[in-house]
């Protein structure tokens, strides 16, 4: 039931976010919203030499964006350009297709339950279409729409 | 739970009125719907059901053209809808009574018909900051195309209209005053017959949106005095796609049509067009036939229930539900009206209105979470979204107690 798409890992991510801060010195900054819901979301990255050296975000939204958020930054920090990308594009894959590959997501498979809420995906996906935004170096904010 | 006695008479019988709404008969998730999302739209008894079907099965013609029998019978009865409009509003004629698609559309008739003519550069529009966006946007188009201002009636922290506030605005230029009867956000009861007497005194004219208002109470459009009053037939247990716009004739004779097509000309030539007569001028193209057939199913049914008894019921509704929610710790209603319809409209600490959403839909419980097209009214309370539970007739104080043991359980699982 709705215990699927709660699960424990995403409570415990959105009742207290790692990473909720803005970053001094952060090279990449990237806005995110969602008009569904008005949620906003101000993402940071210091990428040094092609790899994510740290990130962190900022905002104010449901349990599912907020977790998200707070999980994506977890797995961001160490990994290359590419590999972020890459773990993006996964991501993606595990919200929206019916049979995703869900290796290579470690702690991030706790999201595939929200599959099952279509009216959901968007809350999800808006740390991530921040992340791309970012790590594309635009500047203008980016919605879910 | 204790019945409720006050002020509803013997005859109501919730139970009974609810078997007239086939949809509420099923589970969802496993557990029986409770549908309390009623200010989006509303459910529809099976009267309206049968009377489209009915029209489909039976009567299906085009109307006010055709010679032959269900072409005239089809006209018959989407013209008695207009009769029942009449009566149900107490308008002076059928003719002040447009056919149009919902409410939305009515306003947006009124700015570009009435506006796009009698606005100019420097006018002013005066709206109220607890507007639905269909009662904003339009007058923002319309202002920015010719260059008026748009000026904004405040609310209290309780989601009333500050009337000082609304006299000051008023002023020579002020041209149109065009606001709510209900809040959709809120539940406030606004005092149009008073707005619609001062903007009189102003020189101004005034348009109701009465979305909100029709499905819950009684109105009388010559008691307001309203220029304008639009409301939408699917929040009154009819059809989507159906709405009324009631203007005074003397404006509307005045206003030039809004579109144009079949059924609203008198004569055409490629050199000039003459137009029909009132209502028709303003109803290009065939119409929602089935849908207004639906509407006029729709008012016979309130009225065999009463709007004075609707209105009772839901008020001890109202009463019953703001103090079930006001007992849960950490949650606060946005909109505490003196003069409310049945909308409980809340946030609750520290977890978000879409994850009250969804954890309630997973218990069957159908909740509106968002802006609900207000977001001026979301930021005028300095929050992003809100839950909100809206009620109708058919809605039975055990539901409410099913909403607040759902949020009981959301504040377990986030708090």
């Amino acid at each position: 039931m709705v215990d699927d798409l709660y699960q424990e890992i995403i409570l415990d991510h959105s009742k207290r976010p790692r990473n909720c801060h803005p970053m001094e010195g952060a090279n990449r900054k990237a806005e995110g919203y969602n008009p569904l819901c008005g949620d906003k979301l101000q993402l940071y990255l210091k990428v040094e030499d092609g790899i994510v050296r740290d990130a962190s975000f900022m905002g104010s939204g449901c349990a599912i964006s907020t977790a998200s958020a707070s999980l994506m930054t977890e797995s961001l920090k160490g990994k290359t350009k590419e590999e972020a990308i890459k773990l993006l594009d996964k991501f993606h894959e595990l919200l929206t297709t019916d049979t995703p590959a869900a290796k290579d997501l470690g702690k991030l498979v706790v999201f595939c339950g929200v599959r099952d809420y279509p009216a959901r995906v968007k809350c999800a996906t808006l740390a991530w279409h921040t992340l791309r935004s970012a790590l594309n170096g635009v500047d203008a904010p980016v919605t879910t729409e | 739970m204790s019945a409720l006695v006050s002020t509803v008479e013997a005859g109501f019988d919730v139970e009974k009125v609810r078997e007239d709404f086939p949809v509420l008969k099923q589970k969802v998730h496993g557990k029986p719907l409770v549908y309390l999302d009623n200010a989006a739209t509303s459910q529809k008894p099976l009267a309206v059901i049968e009377a489209i079907r009915r029209f489909y099965e039976v009567d299906c013609a085009n109307i006010h053209r055709g010679v032959h029998e269900l072409s005239q019978r089809s006209t018959a009865a989407y013209e008695q809808t207009r009769a029942k409009v009449k009566q149900f509003l107490n308008a002076r004629t059928k003719n002040e009574l447009i056919f149009v698609r919902g409410a939305t559309e009515g306003i947006n008739l009124v700015a570009q018909s009435w506006g796009r003519k009698c606005i100019k550069t420097g006018d002013e529009i005066v709206i109220s900051a607890m507007e639905h966006h269909s009662n904003i946007v339009p007058w923002q188009m319309l202002c920015e195309e010719k260059g008026a201002k748009l000026r904004v009636i405040p609310i209290n922290d309780r989601g009333e209209l500050l009337m000082e506030e609304y006299q000051k605005l008023l002023g020579p230029r002020t041209r149109m005053v065009a606001v709510t009867h209900v809040s959709n956000a809120l539940g406030t009861i606004n005092p149009v017959r008073e707005i619609v007497e001062l903007a009189h005194k102003a020189g101004a004219v005034a348009l109701i949106d009465g979305a909100q208002a029709v499905p819950h109470m009684k109105v009388d459009v010559q008691a307001l005095d309203a220029d304008f009053y639009a409301f939408s037939g699917h929040k009154l247990f009819g059809p989507t796609g159906t709405g009324v716009l009631y203007g005074k004739a003397k404006l509307l004779n005045a206003m030039p049509p809004y579109q144009g097509g079949g059924d609203m000309i008198r004569t055409v030539t490629f050199e000039k067009t003459t137009y029909n007569d009132l209502p028709y001028k303003f109803e290009a193209g065939t119409p929602n036939i089935a849908g207004g057939i639906g509407l006029g199913a729709a008012i016979d049914y309130v009225n065999r229930i009463g709007l004075d008894q609707i209105a009772a019921y839901e008020h001890e509704l109202l009463v019953y539900g703001t103090e079930a929610l006001s007992d849960i710790p950490g949650l606060r209603l946005i909109g505490t009206a003196h003069k409310k319809a049945a909308v409980l409209s809340f946030v609750m600490e520290g977890v978000h209105p879409h994850d009250i959403g969804t954890v309630l839909d997973r218990m069957g419980i159908a909740v509106r979470t968002g802006h609900h097209c207000a977001q001026p009214v979301m930021d005028r309370f300095g929050v992003p979204a809100t839950t909100r539970a809206s009620l109708a007739f058919y809605n039975t104080t055990a539901e409410i107690d099913a909403l607040a043991a759902g949020l009981r359980k959301v504040k377990e699982m986030f708090a």
